[in-house]
């Protein structure tokens, strides 16, 4: 199991959405395999709004503890996320890029796509308190 | 809104959350929904922990139980059922939900429009008045069938 994985293991709920860690290199991509118990309208049917959100704050949250090594779980301070177009009963996937790490704050954005990355169907905007380990 | 049974929001939200595989995986109750709002409780359980070191929550649980419980307070304010999309979903994070306990969202729709409805909710664990999170929801309506103007025109 990548370092990445071993870090979503120790998060139930993570577990519970059925989210996985992809590394190439530095780069990180969180996976999110469709599942029925995901699903929120069932008559299109489409992912849950607040799974897709769940998923990228986990995904901000795991990037964060990836690339800047925290002494302890960022704590969420808040989070907007826009709804782009509906999750299908597809896999989703998504890319957190941290936009600046303070000595107590930082800011992540976090895009979610499906069948195309230039179509995403969701992107998180977020401000996490973070204890940076240097 | 005076064509429409009084319980006509609260059963559609309970089909809702009923009819919703996520609302039951996470163990959404629906409590109460009228036309002041939509109140619903996530019962604690360990699976939907986000630190293991301290018990508590997943922001992610929050998150979901406050969009979830925002779209049922934006039908309260509907005159005909129809379908509706979260547009934007802005979340405060103000303290840690204390583990054992269930969590609560409470969400009142104040405006809604032919095409956009606007949201307000808190989750919190004992008082609405030390909130866990505080959130603004905007949701698309559909065009047809449309609602009236207003929650009282």
């Amino acid at each position: 199991m990548s370092e990445a994985n071993a870090i979503l293991q120790g998060v139930p709920y993570a577990q519970f959405l059925g989210m996985q860690i992809e590394l190439a290199g530095d780069e990180m991509t969180a996976v999110l395999p469709f599942s029925q118990h995901i699903i929120g309208n069932p008559v299109l049917p489409a992912i849950h709004g607040g799974v897709l959100g769940a998923f990228m704050e986990l995904t901000a949250l795991a990037e964060l503890l990836l690339k800047e090594g925290q002494a302890r779980q960022p704590r969420v301070i808040d989070v907007t996320i826009e709804y782009l177009r509906s999750g299908r009963s597809l896999t989703t996937f998504a890319r957190a890029d941290i936009k600046k790490v303070g000595r107590r704050i930082a800011n992540v954005h976090v895009e979610a796509w499906q069948s195309e990355r230039a179509q995403p169907i969701a992107a998180l905007r977020g401000h996490f308190l973070v204890t940076p380990t240097s | 809104m005076s064509d429409q049974p009084p319980n006509m929001a609260q059963t559609l939200a309970q089909g809702m959350s009923g009819g919703s595989p996520h609302a039951v995986a996470l163990g959404i109750e629906v409590i109460s929904v009228d036309k002041s709002g939509a109140l619903m409780k996530v019962p604690y359980d360990k699976k939907l922990v986000g630190d293991p070191s301290t018990g508590v929550i997943a922001g992610g649980v929050v998150t979901a139980l406050l969009d979830h419980c925002c779209g049922s307070a934006v039908h309260t304010q509907m005159t005909e059922y129809s379908m509706i999309a979260t547009l934007d979903l802005r979340i405060d994070y103000m303290r840690a939900a204390e583990p054992g306990k269930a969590i609560f969202a409470k969400a009142h729709c104040y405006k809604i429009t032919r095409s956009v409805a606007f949201v307000r909710a808190v989750a919190y664990d004992d008082n609405p008045d030390d909130p866990v999170a505080a959130a603004q929801a905007a949701f698309m309506l559909n065009t047809r069938p449309a609602p009236q103007l207003g929650s009282g025109a």
